[in-house]
């Protein structure tokens, strides 16, 4: 029992960084893992068998952390218009400046530092672009859910993540392939 | 259907969340085959899709 948590405990410094990620929120993140940990060592029968404890705790953590979206959406709606992109486009709906090619992404994707680059575009998202992009994306949900879980129509949900994925790829345009 | 860049660019990331109609599909076929721009805006966003997924399994 004590190998055990001592080996859930050594888990916590990943799974908080996974937490703010999704929540944004330092004491959230907090919260949450503190009640996965929680939930993990009253659980420990669930674990029996299972090869990799990450990928439990992760799972266990997903759920708080949908259950803490759920709250947040719930307490405080949050405010409208988050900037447009109409800016990137002339009146006549063209790009001002058309995007040019990323070169090799793929192998950026073993880079350490490009996937830190890319969380610090992820954390300057505005919250609610935000919050249906990670589950998008990050979580897997699909638009169905996010949705019903963000208490939204299919067309402002579309928006979103639009919004979203605009905002990510300035901020990688400027911050990284523009170096 | 004639696409703006901007409509265009609605349609890419509406596609990685639903499934987009004929008409939609058609129109954005012929405007990419023709626009380097969107072409290039596709290929980043089917990047980003990608490079989250990295992220989710990382460490």
């Amino acid at each position: 029992m004590k190998d055990f948590r001592s080996r859930v405990e050594g888990e916590r410094a990943y799974l908080l960084r996974y937490a703010r990620l999704q929540l944004r929120d330092g004491h959230a993140a907090e919260d949450v893992v503190q009640e996965t940990l929680l939930a993990a060592l009253a659980g420990e029968a669930g674990f029996a068998g299972r090869s990799n404890l990450r990928t439990w705790l992760t799972g266990i953590l997903k759920h708080k952390i949908v259950d803490a979206l759920r709250r947040v959406a719930r307490e405080a709606p949050l405010a409208e218009e988050e900037g447009e992109f109409d800016a990137l486009f002339d009146q006549t709906g063209h790009w001002r400046e058309p995007p040019s090619g990323w070169e090799d992404p793929d192998s950026l994707l073993q880079q350490k530092q490009f996937l830190a680059a890319l969380e610090r575009c992820l954390a300057g998202l505005p919250q609610k672009s935000a919050r249906a992009f990670m589950m998008r994306e990050h979580l897997g949900f699909e638009t169905d859910d996010i949705c019903k879980e963000l208490g939204i129509t299919p067309t402002h949900c579309w928006v979103l993540l639009y919004r979203a994925r605009m905002a990510l790829r300035e901020c990688l345009q400027e911050t990284w392939f523009s170096k | 259907m004639i696409l703006s860049c901007k409509e265009a660019s609605h349609l890419v990331s509406e596609g990685l969340d639903r499934r987009l109609g004929l008409a939609e599909r058609v129109a954005l076929r012929l405007h990419l085959a023709i626009c380097d721009g969107c072409s290039h805006f596709r290929k980043q966003m089917l990047f980003l899709r990608k490079a989250m997924r990295r992220l989710a399994e990382s460490d």
